[in-house]
């Protein structure tokens, strides 16, 4: 279903390993705290946030809860200006168009515009066994692959490299790739951005076919927004005669009105500027203006399965803003590899389980990879209440039950004694035997108490009350894990440290 | 059945729980921000503009039209560029001052060739003051996408006041989606090595806006 998986570690032994790197964590530390704080003060700039936010938590229900009208509207116009629409129900199957696509230009190259919903799907990979090699041209992106990395950061997927270690990846692969590195490259980082517009350069101007995703397509117009910061989206947009874009069926947005919110949330909560340096939108095709050719693949992938959860759905409003893991503890100190995903941090706790299931022991640990503090929630530009998923997909870890997989309904058994729940046990060891963690979970959740105080019925309120009640209750939460944990104690402790 | 349908169905199907035969209506969505931020004249919108843009590392000149051919030429001649591409429905007034060699952009010019032109000289479809943002909508003083994004130098020119806007959504209201739209917010830049940010990736490193009054 995806590339990562297979042979990926569950989350507590992955997120161990990265918590013992210090440079990685060094790096992670940095790099959060400082989006965190720019993050801030860009929306306190706007006083009607709030508004703002509430608008688009509410534009993204009613197109959830609206789907396959706005879904049918959007092809509709896509198709009227131009486009060709394609459906695939699956990672195999957005690979499959794609690659027959390729194949039909006659080109062996495509240059690439970052997307997590084709990493999500392996597309790379897809193409690279078909003899069509795709180049990844964002600055992060580059680095990452000519690292043969993975990423770590929704928004700086090369987050876990320092300057002097892009430096040595950049002299020693760029001359495999195309056109080397300049002689005696320094690791400033002025140098380094230069170093890859050379590289670069040279692909985009010969490129014949460029992929993309989105970050949203207007229902109403047929309307698809690119956001991005260096170039490369509008090289790869604009420049190749054939045009794919990969996007996430959850991304349709119902009106051209609609975009005055995302295009205020989106770039302060995710780059914490007024606005990106580039946005690009284009309807179809235009004649002598970009690509003669424009290819949508709307992509299901688990989406649908996700939206079949009256509870988990609202984890399908997220932009990808990144926002949460800025924030989040838990991902300060794991790091992005050991989500295991395309989607790393809190969103990518709640998201990848539901995408791709719980039966592997990694996806079934991802829910536990939280302290719950609630600080993800707090700054989600779309309200998207991650501990009340997390929570819910615990419970469905633990006490099994109802759940829908490539369409069908079926029922999952209690992971019980199963290597699922040990991973999961130890992921919540690797989150409560830091003291730090748990600590700075508490100081936010007083904060969020006073935003969300709703609690579950049922099963989950051992869960929520710890969020809810005071400090003296989360600490109970502590004994309750002590006590529950018992016998994992041993193999938990070793993955944990 | 097709894979449309196939996911048409599954949607369908995981949105029983919702009332649906009302339609989008049933799901209401409140829009009570605000329209722009401040109630600023003018006067005020348009130095908001500049001060965005500057923050965002643009470089910004104000001019009266009647001055705007000189400093064109200045700037250019400033930057040492021998080469100029300008979009079909350029003021041929504009550039009457420069000794550049002006290349018009026509259907058939390549990339390549593209790329070994200094600078760009456009007009804009509209300013925004709150991000400092300019859009280009391929107008005919803005033409194809790809020559405002290959060249290294990009000089904007902005009539002011009438196409300047306070926010994001007044934009929006001007704007068509029929027409392929570039906003840009200062010059192409990056963060992604240790969050230093870099101006100039793959778009034009300089970017200069001139607001012109009549
Ligand atoms: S869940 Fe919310 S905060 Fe996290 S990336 Fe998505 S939109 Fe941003």
């Amino acid at each position: 279903m995806s590339v990562t998986d297979l042979g990926m570690p569950a989350f507590p032994a992955a997120a161990a390993r990265a918590t013992r790197d210090t440079r990685l964590r060094a790096n992670l530390r940095h790099a959060t705290h400082t989006i965190r704080d720019k993050r801030a003060r860009a929306v306190g700039e706007l006083a009607d946030w709030a508004e703002l936010r509430a608008a688009g938590r509410a534009i993204k229900d009613r197109t959830l809860r609206h789907l396959d009208h706005y879904l049918e509207r959007l092809e509709e116009a896509v198709t009227a200006a131009g486009g060709r629409v394609h459906w695939a129900a699956d990672a195999a199957e957005a690979n499959r168009i794609v690659t027959r696509l390729v194949r039909a230009t006659g080109e062996r190259e495509v240059v690439k515009v970052k997307s997590m919903a084709t990493q999500e799907i392996g597309l790379n990979e897809a193409l690279a066994e078909a003899g069509i090699s795709a180049y990844e041209t964002d600055l992060a992106e580059l680095i990452v692959q000519l690292g043969k990395d993975r990423p770590s950061h929704i928004l700086v997927p090369a987050i876990h490299r320092n300057r002097s270690e892009i430096r040595d990846i950049f002299r020693s692969e760029m001359g495999d790739w195309g056109r080397p590195a300049p002689e005696g490259l320094t690791d400033r980082p002025g140098d380094l951005a230069e170093a890859a517009r050379l590289h670069l350069r040279e692909k985009f101007l010969r490129a014949k076919v460029g992929i993309s995703g989105a970050n949203f397509m207007v229902a109403e117009t047929g309307t698809l927004v690119v956001v991005e910061s260096e170039g490369n989206g509008r090289m790869c947009l604009t420049l190749p005669e054939t045009l794919i874009s990969v996007v996430g069926i959850e991304k349709v947005v119902p009106t051209w009105q609609d975009l005055e919110v995302f295009l205020q949330l989106l770039p302060r909560s995710s780059t914490a500027e007024r606005m990106n340096p580039y946005t690009s939108m284009w309807t179809g095709t235009t004649d002598g203006d970009g690509p003669r050719t424009f290819h949508l693949v709307l992509l299901d992938n688990g989406r649908t399965d996700t939206l079949a959860d009256t509870v988990g759905r609202q984890a399908l409003r997220c932009i990808r803003c990144s926002a949460c893991l800025n924030v989040c503890p838990v991902y300060e100190r794991a790091g992005g590899h050991a989500y295991g995903s395309a989607y790393p941090g809190p969103i990518g706790a709640i998201l990848t389980p539901q995408l791709r299931g719980t039966a592997s022991e990694l996806d079934a640990s991802l829910p536990y990879a939280s302290s719950l503090c609630g600080a993800c929630y707090e700054v989600c530009p779309v309200a998207i209440d991650i501990p009340e998923v997390l929570v819910h997909l615990r419970e469905r870890v633990v006490e099994g039950g109802r759940v829908t997989r490539r369409g069908v309904r079926t029922v999952i058994r209690p992971a019980k004694g199963h290597a699922a729940e040990r991973a999961a046990m130890r992921a919540a060891a690797f989150a409560f035997d830091r003291p730090g963690v748990l600590r700075a979970g508490q100081r936010l959740a007083a904060r969020t108490r006073r935003l969300h105080p709703r609690r579950l019925p049922g099963p989950g309120r051992a869960w929520t009350d710890t969020r809810d009640l005071p400090p003296v209750e989360a600490e109970s939460f502590r004994d309750w894990w002590q006590r529950t944990r018992g016998g994992e104690r041993g193999s938990g402790q070793e993955g944990a440290k | 059945m097709s894979s449309r349908d196939v996911v048409l169905a599954r949607v369908r199907r995981a949105l029983a729980d919702v009332p649906r035969a009302a339609g989008p209506e049933e799901a209401p969505v409140p829009r009570d921000y605000l329209r722009a931020h401040g109630d600023e004249s003018a006067a005020d919108t348009v130095r908001l503009l500049a001060e965005n843009l500057a923050d965002y590392r643009a470089v910004v000149h104000d001019i009266h039209a009647a001055g705007l051919p000189a400093l064109l030429a200045h700037l250019l001649g400033e930057r040492g560029s021998r080469s100029v591409v300008v979009p079909a429905g350029l003021p041929a007034e504009w550039l009457a001052k420069c000794d550049v060699e002006v290349v018009p952009d026509a259907p058939e010019r390549t990339p390549g060739e593209l790329d070994a032109i200094d600078s760009v000289v456009t007009g804009c479809a509209v300013a925004i003051a709150e991000t400092g943002t300019i859009v280009l909508d391929a107008g005919p003083d803005q033409g194809r996408r790809r020559i405002t994004l290959v060249p290294d130098h990009h000089i904007c020119v902005v009539r002011v006041p009438e196409q300047v806007v306070a926010s994001v959504p007044q934009a929006l209201e001007r704007l068509s989606p029929r027409r392929p739209l570039t906003w840009i917010s200062g010059p192409s830049a990056t963060s992604d090595i240790e969050l230093d940010r870099v101006e100039g990736v793959h778009g034009p490193r300089t970017l200069e806006v001139v607001l012109m009054t009549p």
